[in-house]
């Protein structure tokens, strides 16, 4: 592949004059002050983490995991992630393709409206789900009268948690698809492939790259909902707690170990993820350009 | 490549399809069962009542049951049965939870709270202060708490089934102290919140405010929760401070008549509130520092830790839950007034 940085190459060895004439004292400062504050706030939380899981050795820790409501917690985090993130896939290749690819009246609020649950709270989104299927919402009584439980059960928990992460893979296409244009699709179409043809071999290629780090985001958050979660789930122990709010229960247990051995469990995800991340921005960095101009 | 990626594609999809059923079935495995709907302080408590009426069940029928449980703020876990969490039974911190279940939503008849035996109350408790060790600001009586200087930890009454008891108990108090005058007393209760650094939503949240994270110097507390903390953190930390004077709190079951019919584990239902009033039950509720109903049917050592206490009630003191509830906490009754004061300062 043809993708190398060509750029800041030539910068390097030539003598440039900065824009900025910031004294070395001031530089410096800055960047202390910006490492101090990630270090107080980010890293230092992050290893109290760590610490606290291991505070009283490696047993107790893996035996946290051992817990039947830790593995139900676990099992229904993974399921909720495995329902939501395909959801979610699906629905922001159709949005960003329909954004980037025509022009019809209303785009503009449909983009708006993709980008509603970054603005809302979560708890305000779980609300909403119990006001429409809760016993005293508006479907609540017909969906009771025939059997189908859906808030304090495990539709509603996919269905806030889609909700929270509905916009992270059209956000994430939307810019990319509409700075690709659509000349390589018609170009396609013109030589006589089918729609779904020209999708395969020529749109999807083009944006997997930027469509991969949206499913990453959007998994991330997936399995890291709390406030949505919480007001749809009934936190029964063993069928409706998904992983965070599990740490939550154990903490209010006085169970440390336990909850934060949970929590290592997410946060290593986080790692996961922000290695994953920062892996595709460094070693597909064109591909993921509509990213980089939004920014 | 195209058909390399379509191929890919496919696979997939289809490991992913073939994953998801198999974590869908895995969780459905779990089946209908039982779900009591409790407060928050009960979690240690209902833990170890499960799996003896399980046992119980099984030598009495031959059947299997599981027992689920979900804990929360006892106003908030109403408000979950109202809205639908399919309790089996109730088993929440005041009888003012349970009658709003029962005009919400109509799930529990009226009458509910003659069905069983102490006004449906298989256990009591009361409030007590927690300190910290060696009880630095000389806390004895409610008196103290109003104090200038002393901090004071107690959970929001707007959300905590355990705050309203607290607050109750305060109130009960200045009725006696100032003989009845209500003028007095509200200007008493008002001091001891001007005390109060912070709010929790729940019970649970104000002990580990209190414990945890060091905060005040007097944790009023479920006597339960106060017992559990120094189980939890050592007696070498904090002491229970019994006032002369407290509250009888009577945290009421029932079962959740509509839910329980139609899951067809009405019967399952009434044994297990039963099995709370029964020997082996009423041992294991003393031993999890609640009051039974039936001393005589717990262990001495149990008993003996829970001291002596002069008891007001709801029923005598404030003309029943209803009223209580309509005078001091619903939108604009006394404890809303205390707080806009509070504000306005």
């Amino acid at each position: 592949m043809f993708e190398i940085a060509i750029a800041p190459a030539d910068d390097r060895g030539a003598k440039f004059r900065p824009v900025t004439q910031d004294s070395p004292l001031a530089r410096y400062a800055l960047i202390v002050t910006a490492v101090l504050f990630l270090a107080l706030f980010l890293l230092a939380p992050l290893a109290i983490v760590f610490v606290e899981a291991f505070s009283k050795g490696i047993a107790p820790f893996l035996a946290a995991f051992d817990d039947p409501d830790a593995l139900a917690a676990i099992r229904l985090t993974l399921l909720v992630a495995a329902l939501a993130v395909p959801a979610n896939l699906v629905f922001g290749l159709a949005a960003s393709w329909s954004i980037a690819k025509f022009s019809f009246p209303g785009k503009s609020i449909l983009v708006t409206l993709i980008d509603l649950p970054f603005s809302v709270s979560p708890v305000v989104a779980g609300l909403v789900y119990v006001l429409v299927f809760g016993g005293q919402g508006l479907f609540g009584p017909w969906l009771a009268a025939h059997g189908v439980q859906i808030i304090f059960a495990v539709p509603g928990i996919v269905l806030a948690t889609i909700f929270v992460t509905f916009p992270f893979v059209a956000r994430e296409l939307i810019p990319l698809m509409q700075e690709q244009g659509k000349v390589e699709e018609e170009a396609a179409l013109t030589l006589g492939a089918s729609g779904f043809k020209t999708f395969l071999t020529v749109t999807l290629p083009n944006i997997k790259w930027g469509l991969l780090y949206g499913v990453l985001l959007c998994n991330a958050r997936a399995m890291g909902e709390f406030g949505a979660v919480s007001v749809v789930s009934g936190h029964i122990r063993g069928l409706t707690n998904t992983i965070p709010l599990q740490v939550e229960i154990l903490y209010n247990e006085y169970n440390n170990v336990a909850a934060f051995a949970l929590a290592v469990l997410l946060a290593g995800l986080a790692l996961v993820t922000l290695g994953l991340k920062t892996f595709l921005e460094w070693r597909h960095a064109d591909a993921l350009a509509g990213r980089a101009r939004r920014h | 490549m195209s058909e390399n990626l379509q191929k890919r594609l496919g696979l997939g999809i289809l490991g992913g399809l073939v994953a998801l059923m198999m974590l869908a079935s895995a969780h459905s495995q779990a089946g209908q069962t039982f779900l009591n709907v409790s407060y928050d302080p009960t979690r240690e408590l209902y833990k170890a009542i499960n799996p003896a009426f399980v046992a119980d069940w099984k030598a009495k029928t031959g059947e299997t049951v599981e027992i689920q449980a979900s804990h929360g703020g006892s106003g908030a876990q109403a408000r979950a049965v109202i809205e639908g969490l399919n309790a089996d039974v109730v088993t929440l911190a005041l009888a003012a939870d349970i009658d709003a279940i029962v005009t919400k939503s109509g799930k529990i008849p009226p009458d509910w709270q003659k069905r069983r035996p102490n006004n449906s109350s298989p256990y009591t408790s009361t409030i007590v202060f927690l300190v910290r060790k060696g009880n630095p600001k000389a806390i004895k009586d409610w008196d103290d708490l109003a104090k200038p200087g002393v901090a004071v930890i107690t959970p929001n009454p707007k959300t905590s089934g355990g705050a309203r008891w607290n607050y109750l108990a305060a109130w009960g108090y200045g009725l006696k102290k100032f003989n009845g005058d209500e003028a007095k007393t509200k200007d008493f209760v008002k001091a001891i919140y001007k005390n109060a650094p912070v709010l929790d939503t729940g019970a649970r949240g104000s002990t580990i405010t209190f414990a945890q994270r060091g905060i005040g110097d007097v944790l009023l507390a479920w006597e339960n929760e106060a017992f559990l903390a120094l189980k939890e953190f050592g007696a070498d930390k904090f002491e229970i401070v019994t006032p002369p004077q407290s509250i009888l709190a009577e945290p009421p079951v029932a079962v959740v008549d509509a839910n329980a019919d139609a899951k067809g584990n009405r019967q399952l239902a009434e044994a297990y509130l039963d099995f709370l009033y029964s020997p082996p039950a009423q041992a294991i509720i003393a031993r999890n520092f609640y009051r039974p109903v039936h001393p005589e049917y717990a262990a001495k050592d149990d008993i003996k830790k829970f001291a002596k206490i002069d008891f007001i009630t709801v029923d005598k003191t404030f003309g029943g839950w209803a009223a209580a509830q309509k005078k001091h906490f619903a939108d604009g009754g006394i404890f809303d007034e205390i707080q806009k004061q509070e504000l306005t300062r």
